[in-house]
């Protein structure tokens, strides 16, 4: 059958190993299992139990929330504003700015990293230096606990704004420009008409990029991994994809890895069920 | 049409031929390949050495790979549990305990048994135990480190001290009044300080490493481990009053807060006279030679660690450290390797590795070696040798380090206090600990069933 | 008024725009031109006083970057290849093929496509780990191919086949693999294009996987390798920055070349949601 081969390499390569994960979960399977499978203990929830009264955990989630719940919407707003300039009639040159807004969606994410972690450096990175022209002291991005995240948050926007604005465009153009004219001719002023009619029209896009959004930013993990070596300073920049990464390849936890993983899996089910049922109550 | 499916079968054909090649290449070669895992400095250095190794061997090749020590212990393990291990790896031999205890190695007592080229008597005995686990060896102890003080002699001089502080108060008062000399006349800029010409630090202590903050918790006889090793023993008051002093350093000011990631190049901050102190170990002989300007190299010293005050001895405790040559036992050429193991133990050639990158023999007699014997800097180590310390030997010792840097941090930055972390770290360590304190209870178990008493 | 006001505002914002978007990148290709040491001068250049592409050699001859560059090439190619393959088959069958559950299945798939995927990684290493597969090509490329964003890609596309096309075909008495081959593929090609392209990127782009599987050097990813090579190489700011105009440039060349396509395809899996 058709469906066959490429089914077969989903349910193995992916569904399989889900159930394995949580299955996983419910060991304590480590480094000395390796080396003897004997070393395997069922331990129940007990993972569970360690992961939620951890600190790390609670860390790891303050800081996927913000990059999250700060990042996102930045992303998106970025990307609506540049869409609304793009789509607008005093626009020029179209294809040409809309090339370049999406040209570092495509860059490798971690090759940007290390661009950024040199631009970040308080005395040579050029971020600094601009600041520094315009009167701002220069800010140790990377290495205060109060400024890493941040900084991450500005790489993801900058990376990702792109993405959303081609989607926004088409979103956008899809609106009958007949609907702004009789709102118009009604007397409605830019602002009435941004909200009472783009952003309605355009909330199944919004709801689309909400999700994606969501589950991408809840997952990050090259961007601190690579700029601030894992996690730190104080580990403001570590994220629960990162904990899980060092637990389990790093400590070889993997019991108590899998666990972290299906905490993550079952957060971001529930932040895309919760914007489902906004949306929907929203009425769209 | 039919020409499309040729193409996509030829092309899947050529990637499959290429996943099933990899393993077939090694099979098909005539020469023994030992793939040899470096790190760092030592994994550049030892490249040099291996066309030598390949002349007195025809038959044998070696391919070095260089690891970085910060992904070093990761990218074992993973080999190691990816089923791809190295042949031959170097490894710091407080891993030792580890990758034996996960069964990665090969038990070497035999062919150190059989060896004309080596005997463990050749080796100094404290470093020597640290390669053996539950009884058998694992590693030939490649060269030694410890911890001991580099320092700008210049800079300590012109603050009243001529020679290097011996006593923990009065190495803080070095360090007050060199830092306190105010700013560096120099106009570059500096990555720690944030301005040109600012604030210069008195001594270098990257907050991601441990080494330093065990050495000080050693030197008060801090055990580490309680319980036989299974639980943690840093809110004690012997190691809770060396994190207090360590703290305070940073607190006062004396040393800058930075981990080695943020610090990009300390070599420069420390031929700036940003800092003149740091707490480091024998390879930066190789690298302050290379990366110092020559006009400098007449102004730095390196000095055994000063003791506490009512330690009445000196030098102070430092680590037993250094790597080992181990091999692995999934590797299909033992034999190759062994010989590549002896090699590089030979008394010439560890003298002459000690010339190439500055690590310090293990072999006791490459020490009377003219190039050793007569490096005024390499004195320190050698003085230092005689005092130096094991840490517990678990398998879970990486981790623990790991998590005591990074509980540290937040008294470090202010964020909390010394006692409240230090419980904090004990309450981890017991819990990384857990499983050990399991298996070794359950070991008694069956050693009391098996014995029927 | 506002309408004279907007057409200034409005390009100036674009340009603006489109200067903060492209200023890191820029000065990634000019340091990466600078003699070694150059980017740690004070005050910071932007452009290099004499331009030199001897970070690009050290690259190739000290550091064999070429060897991770074929591996990416290889990996990212052979795992587009599969992603097409299976993806196609599959898409084409939810879309016109009858079967029983059908719906039911594909908004299965649907649904999973939420699951995120470094939960199933662990599992999966271990798995690869058991039948020897970690540390090779084929566990690289593998994992890869098991997606389902391509089938529900095609699908979309593939609903617009009028079936009487089909069903005449059913007709003459093809079969069915021979209708899809003759018929319907060469209908596919602007989406297997757009597939094709958004699978390569990524799968060039993929930074954990391969960090996880592949622990030979000589078998690292660009962007693997380049992680790699930061943990050594943290003062060597121009060096870092050649390695990552390496690691970009392909990817972008290839979108500058095949963008239609691309935006496409990301347009016809998002608004039609």
């Amino acid at each position: 059958m058709f469906l066959a081969p490429g089914l077969t390499a989903i349910l193995v390569l992916f569904l399989v190993p889900i159930a394995a994960a949580l299955l996983l979960s419910l060991t304590d399977f480590d480094i000395y299992a390796l080396g003897d499978t004997a070393n395997v203990r069922f331990v129940g929830l007990r993972n569970y139990a360690r992961l939620l009264a951890d600190p790390l955990l609670w860390k790891a989630m303050r800081n996927t929330a913000l990059f999250l719940f700060v990042g996102g919407p930045l992303t998106i707003g970025v990307a609506l504003a540049a869409a609304l300039l793009l789509q607008s009639r005093a626009a020029r040159l179209r294809g040409l700015f809309r090339t370049i807004f999406f040209a570092p969606y495509v860059t490798t994410l971690v090759a940007v990293a290390v661009v950024f972690r040199y631009l970040y450096h308080p005395r040579f990175g050029l971020i600094d230096h601009a600041l520094g022209r315009l009167g701002v002291p220069p800010i140790d991005w990377l290495g205060d606990p109060r400024w890493a995240m941040p900084a991450i948050i500005l790489l993801a926007v900058w990376k990702n704004f792109g993405y959303a604005t081609i989607l926004l465009v088409a979103g956008l153009q899809a609106i009958p420009e007949s609907l702004y004219e009789a709102a118009r001719l009604e007397g409605a002023g830019w602002w009435q008409l941004f909200r009472r009619i783009t952003i309605p029209l355009l909330s199944p896009t919004l709801l689309f990029l909400g999700v994606l959004t969501t589950i991408g930013y809840f997952q990050f993990f090259a961007e601190p991994y690579v700029m601030t070596g894992g996690g730190g300073p104080l580990n403001a920049t570590l994220s629960v994809g990162l904990l899980m990464y060092k637990a389990g390849f790093r400590w070889w936890s993997m019991g108590y890895a899998a666990a972290v993983a299906f905490v993550l899996f079952v957060v971001v089910l529930g932040l895309t069920a919760i914007q489902f049922r906004l949306q929907s109550r929203s009425g769209a | 049409m039919a020409r499309a499916r040729v193409a996509l079968g030829v092309a899947l054909l050529a990637a499959g031929l290429g996943a099933c090649t990899e393993g077939g290449t090694r099979s098909r070669e005539r020469d023994h390949v030992v793939r040899f895992w470096g790190l760092g400095r030592e994994g550049e250095v030892v490249k040099d050495l291996v066309p030598e190794f390949e002349r007195e061997n025809p038959g044998v090749r070696v391919v070095v790979q260089q690891i970085p020590w910060t992904a070093a212990h990761e990218k074992l393990l993973t080999g190691f549990v990816g089923g791809s291990p190295p042949d031959l790896a170097q490894l710091g031999n407080t891993w030792i305990p580890e990758f034996a205890a996960i069964g990665a190695l090969e038990p070497l007592d035999p062919r150190v048994a059989a060896s004309r080229a080596l005997a463990p008597g050749d080796y100094f005995e404290g470093i020597w135990k640290t390669n053996a686990f539950a009884g058998a060896t694992f590693g030939i102890p490649w060269y030694v480190d410890t911890r001991v003080l580099f320092y700008r002699a210049d800079l300590l001089a012109a603050a009243g001290y001529p020679e290097a502080p011996r006593t923990w108060s009065a190495w803080r008062e070095a360090m007050v009044k060199i830092a306190g000399a105010g700013a560096s006349a120099s106009t570059n800029a500096s990555a720690i300080t944030k301005e040109p010409g600012g604030k210069r630090f008195a001594i270098l202590l990257p907050t991601n490493e441990w080494e330093q903050v065990t050495i000080f918790g050693l030197q008060r006889h801090s055990a580490l481990l309680a319980d036989g090793d299974t639980r943690g023993a840093f809110s004690a008051p012997a190691f809770a009053g060396a994190a207090a002093w360590y703290v305070g350093l940073y607190r006062d000011g004396l040393a800058p807060v930075v981990s080695y990631t943020q610090l990009g190049n300390p070599y420069q901050e420390f031929s700036r006279g940003y800092i003149a102190m740091w707490i480091t170990g024998p390879w930066n002989l190789g690298e302050f030679r290379r990366r110092l300007p020559p006009e400098l190299q007449d102004t730095w010293m390196t000095a055994p660690v000063p003791a506490p005050d009512d330690a009445g001895e000196y030098p102070g405790y430092s680590l037993a450290g250094g790597s080992s040559l181990a091999i692995f036992r999934a590797s299909r050429e033992k034999d190759a390797a062994w010989r590549l193991v002896e090699f590089l133990s030979r008394p010439e050639i560890q003298s002459r590795f000690y010339g190439m990158s500055g690590d310090l023999p293990a072999r006791r007699v490459s020490w009377d070696a003219p190039a050793l014997a007569g490096d005024s800097k390499a004195k320190a180590f050698r003085d230092q040798l005689s005092r130096v310390t094991p840490l517990p030997r678990v398998p879970e010792w990486e981790q623990i380090a790991q998590k005591l840097w990074e509980d540290l941090e937040g008294p470090i930055r202010g964020r909390a206090s010394v006692a409240d972390s230090l419980r904090r770290v004990d309450a981890d360590v017991d819990r990384i600990l857990e499983k050990r304190r399991w298996m070794l209870a359950r070991a008694k178990e069956r050693g009391r069933e098996a014995g029927g008493r | 008024m506002r309408r004279g006001w907007s057409s200034v505002l409005v390009p100036a914002a674009l340009v603006a725009g489109s200067v903060l978007a492209l200023t890191p990148l820029v000065w990634m290709v000019s340091a990466s031109l600078m003699r070694p040491g150059e980017a740690s001068e004070f005050p910071p250049p932007f452009w290099p006083s004499r331009p030199t592409l001897g970070n690009y050699v050290e690259l190739f001859t000290r550091l064999s970057l070429g060897r991770a560059l074929a591996n990416s090439l290889l990996i990212a190619s052979a795992t587009t290849l599969g992603v097409l393959l299976l993806n196609s088959m599959a898409g084409y069958a939810f879309a016109k093929l009858r079967f029983g559950g059908r719906e039911r299945l594909f908004r299965i798939l649907v649904a999973a496509l939420v699951i995120p995927a470094p939960v199933a990684m662990l599992p999966l290493f271990l798995m690869l780990r058991s039948v020897g597969l970690v540390n090779t090509y084929l566990g690289a490329i593998l994992p890869g191919t098991a997606g389902i964003l391509g089938i529900f890609l095609i699908r979309q596309f593939a609903r617009s086949i009028p079936d009487d096309v089909l069903d005449a075909a059913r007709l003459e008495g093809a079969g069915e693999l021979r209708i899809y081959w003759t018929i319907v593929l060469p209908l596919l090609r602007p989406v297997l294009a757009t597939l094709a392209i958004i699978t390569f990127l990524a799968t060039w782009n993929d930074f954990v996987w391969p960090l996880v599987v592949l622990t030979d050097e000589s078998r690292y990813t660009l962007p693997v390798a380049l992680a790699s090579l930061i943990g050594e190489h943290v003062p060597d700011t121009e060096l870092m920055m050649a390695g990552s105009v390496l690691t970009v440039l392909p990817v972008l060349l290839l979108f500058l070349l095949l963008q239609k396509q691309y935006i496409q395809g990301i347009t016809l899996g998002g608004v039609k949601e």
